[in-house]
């Protein structure tokens, strides 16, 4: 009797101990999760309640408005975000086809090996802070844009409005540049995978019919790819809006609107970084605050966009990886 | 018909090189950035560079000590912050997970990893400078914090998914139950790909400059944790924005600097922990 009584308790104590330990663990760590969630819904929040002040004042004309004025306290955001469309899109022009033809290169043409140590180089160079690229483009790719390649552009296309005025070296078409240096990572990176997901009876099935490796490629492995490498396009585009260190070391900071491209500008990003730290009175705090808002809003529009199309393509996007 | 097939493999050629041509390109640009950075910073990196406060304006010498310090500081605040939450969100969005909310969490997650890091500064400021009432060490840790916990979550869950299910199975099957499973086989199994992403986060907050110009700001001198502090990444983009000369060689010591920790963070954490892991994003 004694024995029974004493052997009964044991295996449950045991079992209702660990059933216990694991509703601890998992309410901890839920704790975690739910806390990504807070800071997320709090960050929000808070530009949303700091930049009452201006949204109450200006309403919509902030985003239309192309005065930008601390003195007279106006404030319209429209040279800034012209400024950061036309940056990025300058930096896609250039980091687009670079990028696929990297990743194509790494992706269908060279040896694993090779393959894998040159991306390995390239997503180091997506390692390099954006202070750094700030730096090297102060003093080499300004210079450079400056006697060379703004004089030359000059030269060809003269007679358009986006190629007219005077060269100072710091503006859009270096923003751009140095951009699309920093964006072409993430294209090359992200293209490279969505090509070799592509299945390979899609390259022999083009071969056999054929088809020379470039019409292959071309034809049956890029067009396979396609939504993965949108993907990477809208990755690259999210971080050009966004950057701010490299682009404010370059961009010139002048608060109009100007057709040419050799011309000095700001972006949204870039403007929050020059003024914030010295803005005094609270509409023009609200007002940086609300460009942030609106930078918050662009970025996540188009990195949404951009993980669902690698979600599709990949296959492991956001379930797995 | 052979004109034609001639043109095709024209085409071919031409095309195929030109891919070529641009991973050519793509990954030289690396090897300018190095090249320029150790030309340029070498020359003024001495002792008295590591150990000196930086001296008056166009003044010859001086160092960036205090920048030093001020970044370790910063960086080790936000890793106290970052690296436990972001872990264990990791390990909820992998083991624990149900459908619904930890796809919420997910996207979340991403979403805060893809917002411009001067926006996180702009929250940091609204939480620690506006009721403190002055810059701080603690406002650009926080916000440091902030980047690194999406990106710590995501690798971690990575990792843990990729342990084999067999494991798993075997430790719950010797009768373990699913906590024990996790901190005993599968945090361990997964253990080298964690580390990996960790440093990988940790290397790429060390650089982030933009969070910090309103949070922590700088300083002339040493600071504490409530004071406003100077940083590498900042004083890079203040001494290469000045006008003057030695600051200028300044900036690129300390650039030279920073990409070095930066990238031998990178190395380390790919080479060496674990081979082959693919950009984390």
């Amino acid at each position: 009797m004694a024995t029974s009584t004493a052997a009964v308790p044991r295996p449950a104590s045991i079992q209702k101990r660990r059933f216990g330990a694991d509703e601890v663990a998992y309410g901890f760590t839920l704790l975690f999760a739910l806390a990504i969630l807070v800071v997320t819904i709090l960050l929000v929040y808070q530009l949303w309640v700091h930049s009452a002040a201006s949204r109450q004042k200006f309403g919509f004309s902030f985003i239309t408005s192309t005065s930008w004025d601390p003195v007279a306290e106006k404030y319209g955001a429209l040279p800034f975000i012209y400024g950061t469309v036309i940056t990025s899109f300058l930096a896609l022009l250039i980091s687009v086809p670079l990028g696929i033809g990297a990743a194509v290169y790494l992706a269908e043409l060279a040896p694993p090996k090779v393959s894998n140590s040159l991306t390995f180089l390239v997503e180091l160079l997506a390692a390099v802070p954006s202070v750094i690229y700030g730096l090297i483009a102060i003093f080499t790719l300004v210079p450079l844009m400056r006697n060379y390649l703004d004089p030359a552009l000059q030269a060809v296309g003269g007679s358009l409005t986006l190629f007219k005025g005077r060269i100072f070296g710091y503006g859009y078409l270096t923003a751009g540049v140095i951009l699309s240096i920093m964006t072409f990572p993430f294209i090359i990176s992200v293209s490279r995978e969505a090509l070799m997901a592509v299945p390979r009876e899609q390259r022999e099935a083009a071969l056999a019919l054929g088809a020379t490796k470039w019409e292959s490629t071309f034809n049956a492995v890029l067009p396979f790819a396609r939504l993965g490498i949108l993907g990477s396009i809208f990755l690259a585009l999210a971080r050009a809006l966004g950057e701010t260190m490299a682009v404010t070391m370059v961009i010139g900071n002048s608060n109009a609107i100007q057709a040419s491209l050799f011309a000095p500008g700001q972006t949204i990003a870039a403007v929050i970084a020059n003024e914030f730290s010295e803005a005094t009175g609270n509409t023009y705090l609200a007002a940086l605050v609300e460009l942030g808002l609106v930078l918050f809003v662009l970025t996540m529009v188009i990195n949404g966009l951009a993980q669902l199309m690698i979600m599709v393509t990949t296959k492991k996007g956001s379930a797995k990886a | 018909m052979t004109s034609r097939n001639a043109r095709r493999n024209m085409v071919n050629k031409v095309m195929l090189t030109l891919c070529g041509v641009c991973a050519f390109l793509t990954v030289s640009t690396l090897f300018l950035i190095l090249g320029y950075l150790i030309y340029h910073g070498a020359q003024s990196l001495n002792p008295g560079f590591f150990t000196h406060l930086p001296v008056g304006e166009g003044e010859a010498g001086g160092g960036i000590a205090n920048s030093i310090l001020g970044t370790a500081e910063i960086v080790v605040m936000a890793t106290l912050i970052g690296l436990p939450v972001g872990f264990f969100a990791g390990v909820y969005l992998a083991e624990f997970g149900g459908k619904t909310f930890p796809f919420i969490v997910r996207y979340t997650a991403d979403l805060l990893n893809g917002i411009p890091s001067i926006v996180i500064g702009i929250f940091a400021w609204t939480v620690v400078v506006v009721p403190m009432h002055h810059f701080s060490a603690l406002a650009g840790g926080l916000a440091l914090s902030i980047m690194l916990i999406p990106i710590t979550a995501r690798s971690t869950e990575q990792f843990l998914l990729e342990v084999p299910r067999s494991l798993r199975e075997g430790a719950l099957a010797l009768g373990a139950n699913k906590w024990r499973t996790i901190a005993s086989v599968i945090v361990p199994a997964a253990r080298k790909g964690i580390m990996t992403g960790m440093i990988l986060g940790v290397a790429r907050i060390s650089g982030e400059t933009a969070p910090l110009l309103f949070t922590s700001l700088s300083n002339q001198y040493w600071s504490g944790f409530s004071e406003p502090t100077a940083s590498l990444p900042v004083t890079i983009y203040n001494y290469a924005t000045s006008a003057y000369e030695d600051w200028h060689q300044l900036a690129w010591a300390a650039g030279l600097v920073l990409l070095a920790l930066v990238l031998l963070a990178n190395i380390a954490a790919r080479m060496v922990i674990s081979r082959g892991t693919s950009l984390p994003r």
